[in-house]
């Protein structure tokens, strides 16, 4: 009883400095104080979709387009790399994406990466082998927002898993450079400050990177595929995609010989339950 | 313990036998979940998570263990191996994403088990301890699975870490140092990742120790069942082997076929993108939120936005951080003194017409709501709504169990399990064993002063 009792005094005592010295003055506040002030460039924020007709990665029967991927590398290669590292993934993977081993040494060996003099101890560079990680494109972090206006390129190997939606949103952001609707800026007084460029996809529209794919035809792909704009940001888009995850589509296919396997087992541990529970069941009626 | 018409072991070999002479395991095995432990013949599919969790604990320690074979608990490259685990390891995304959904596929697990007992009301007598001992093994694994999400070292590890062990800096006077002393600094470092991985480690073990008194505390008076009435007879028994195990491996097939689904093909969608960022003190997440299974308690922790003062004065008495801090631990400790509070001697929720209504639009309603707004953003109307529910939380469990417990006119109870299943006529004929009541253990048999509204 008289832990009841406790119990009955303690919870209406909870229920009452709950109610009256937080929800009260909440709910006063927000009836009679000031209303919440929001960032103008909540106005301007469009939630950002993918290309058309979707990644040939999408959905549980996803495969990679290794033509895509490795016009997707290309861009990294010749866009992407002046600024953002790629820290996570190694020449060597890149035979996943369809190139020989043969062409995976040479493309090694046009990147440069840093190493050791091996007569002096020097610290100098050497052409990239396929077990080298891609380099770095600044020496340090305080190199990298010294020559970027003070905001650090970020690392793109998980990028597409760093961000909510993330294939799509990379696509959406590096086609998202538009201008603000003039008339609603002027109305709300926006303006994107200096050294930052408007971009609706991003969260608060102003963002530190230039726009980095400008012009249709930016890259000359070596398939031949039209290099416009939207087209080298779906490839890119893919590239980051297979960086953040590699074993996406080996994921997938695994996944449904394991769920297979499981129906199979589980029709069986159905059957099994019901004819040893036969005998015990009442009959209906 | 178990009732007088449980089958006992008998050796056949002289393996066997010799076995059953030196270490009597096989009859151990044989009695606590084999034929010779009897079961009510009614569970419903309820009583299945038990079993499941269990087997989650198995894979969490299966997976956890080869984990920890490629992982380095040290703050510089911690986050690297984690990726390299993904990439380089064989099988290595496999392994990871298991074990990431399989903290939450344990959570779901354990939450619909405690749903279970708080709807059948199985932390009654003479099921206390079980329900004790299952709150002590939900505390080991919210413990567990908090610093389990630190190891990646990714921004929601770190922020993570941060405002948790921030709660007891609330604490007065010996707050601050408490949580330096916790992390091993003044911020989540090398220090306090190595420490959490070795307890990371540890704990499941001890969590599967606990897992053994459970089991043990559940044999001696047998499970409960959906009707609430205590076994009487043989005939409302079933041997678990093979009633349940074939039942349990079926619940197991399905369950393994939803957890499957989400590891090959949603393997992130339980956890924040935020994580794939390494931990960087200077950065702040926009929103920091815990792991899906702790919103409802988060958000009772922000529930309290208003210092206890007295007014006018500008006096604090307890402040809001402080007040939050005490409801989330309370909200969880209170279960402790569940039995105690509910003396309804009705257990199952199907016969109490009041408790029933409080539980599926009061208590439940509230979790959802706790749910979302625990995940939210701190804002309107998310506050005012996790206010009114964490009020609701307290009210249910502290004032409206203890009175809907003596006000409330229960519906009769079937006489037994037996009559429950197959209907009144039909009990009279079903096969009774002898020696129905008296024999055995005193302790374990039904005596009848347990039995509800009879």
């Amino acid at each position: 009883m008289s832990i009841r009792l406790g119990g009955i005094i303690a919870g209406l005592a909870i229920t009452a400095v709950l109610l009256f010295w937080s929800l009260a003055p909440g709910v006063y506040n927000y009836a009679f104080g000031p209303a919440p002030e929001k960032q103008p460039s909540y106005a301007f924020y469009e939630h950002g979709e993918g290309p058309e007709g979707g990644f040939s990665f999408d959905g549980a029967f996803g495969k990679w387009d290794y033509a895509q991927l490795q016009r997707g590398y290309q861009v990294y290669k010749e866009v992407c790399s002046a600024c953002h590292s790629l820290k996570f993934v190694a020449f060597r993977n890149l035979q996943e994406l369809g190139y020989t081993e043969a062409e995976v040494d040479a493309e090694a060996a046009s990147w440069t990466v840093p190493g050791i003099d091996p007569a002096t101890g020097e610290t100098t560079t050497r052409p990239g082998e396929p077990t080298d990680y891609f380099p770095m494109p600044f020496p340090n972090a305080i190199a990298a927002a010294a020559a970027n206006n003070n905001a650090i390129p970020p690392d793109l190997s998980l990028m597409t898993k760093a961000r909510h939606d993330g294939s799509n949103y990379v696509y959406s952001l590096l086609t998202g450079y538009t201008e603000p609707d003039p008339e609603k800026a002027a109305k709300v007084g926006f303006e994107t400050p200096v050294g930052l460029y408007f971009n609706k996809h991003f969260p608060n529209v102003n963002i530190a990177m230039a726009p980095p794919l400008a012009v249709d035809g930016q890259v000359t792909y070596a398939d031949g595929t039209n290099a416009t704009i939207p087209q080298m940001a779906t490839d890119v888009a893919a590239f980051l995609t297979w960086t953040a995850e590699p074993s996406l589509v080996q994921r997938k296919q695994t996944g449904w010989f394991v769920i297979g396997f499981l129906l199979f087992a589980t029709v069986l541990a159905f059957l099994s339950y019901k004819q040893i529970w036969a005998g015990l069941k009442p009959k209906k009626g | 313990m178990s009732f007088a018409w449980a089958k006992q072991y008998e050796p056949q070999t002289a393996l066997t036998k010799w076995l059953d002479d030196k270490l009597p395991l096989p009859r151990l095995v044989y009695s606590a979940v084999g034929a010779g432990y009897p079961v009510p013949r009614n569970l419903n599919y309820m009583w299945n998570f038990g079993v499941l969790a269990g087997f989650c604990l198995m894979i969490q320690i299966v997976t956890g263990v080869v984990l920890a074979m490629h992982y380095a608990a040290n703050a510089t490259v911690a986050f690297g191996t984690v990726e390299h685990i993904m990439r380089n390891v064989n099988y290595g995304w496999m392994l990871r994403y298991a074990h990431a959904n399989g903290a939450s596929f344990f959570f779901i697990v354990i939450y619909m088990h405690i749903f279970r007992g708080l709807f059948y009301s199985s932390y009654k007598a003479p099921r206390e301890m079980i329900w004790l001992l299952g709150v002590v093994i939900f505390l080991l694994m919210m413990a567990t699975a908090f610093m389990g999400y630190v190891l990646p070292w990714g921004q929601m590890s770190f922020w993570g870490a941060q405002v948790i062990t921030g709660l007891f800096s609330a604490i007065p006077l010996v707050g601050e140092p408490l949580q330096v002393w916790l992390l091993g600094g003044f911020a989540p470092d090398n220090a306090a990742l190595n420490r959490f991985f070795s307890l990371h480690f540890l704990m499941p073990f001890v969590i599967a120790g606990v897992v053994i008194l459970h089991i043990w505390a559940l044999h001696i008076p047998g499970s409960s069942n959906p009707t609430g009435v205590e076994v009487k007879q043989e005939s409302d028994t079933v041997p678990f082997h093979p009633y349940y195990t074939t039942k349990d491996g079926f619940g197991l097939g399905v369950f393994l076929i939803l957890f499957t689904t989400m590891v090959f093909f949603l393997p992130n969608a339980l956890g924040h993108p935020d994580n794939y960022i390494e931990a960087n003190p200077l950065s702040t997440p926009a929103h920091i939120v815990p792991e899906w299974y702790f919103w409802p308690f988060y958000a009772i922790l922000r529930a309290f936005t208003g210092d206890l003062s007295i007014p006018f004065t500008g006096i604090v008495l307890i402040p809001a951080k402080l007040l939050g801090v005490i409801a989330m631990f309370g909200s969880i400790l209170l279960w402790f003194i569940l039995p105690w509070l509910d003396k309804s001697p009705v257990r199952s929720g199907h016969y109490r017409p009041l408790f029933r209504k409080f539980f599926w639009f009061g208590l439940i309603p509230t979790m959802i709501a706790l749910f979302i707004c625990g995940g939210a953003p701190a804002e309107e109307p998310y506050v005012v709504i996790s206010q009114i529910a964490t009020a609701y939380y307290f009210l249910h469990f502290l004032v409206i169990l203890p009175i809907i417990s003596q006000i409330e006119v229960p519906k009769a109870l079937p006489f037994s399990i037996t009559e429950a299943v197959l209907g009144n006529s039909k009990a009279a004929e079903a096969p009774r064993a002898t020696g129905v009541v008296g024999g055995g253990d005193a302790g374990s048999l039904p005596d009848g002063s347990l039995q509800p509204a009879e």
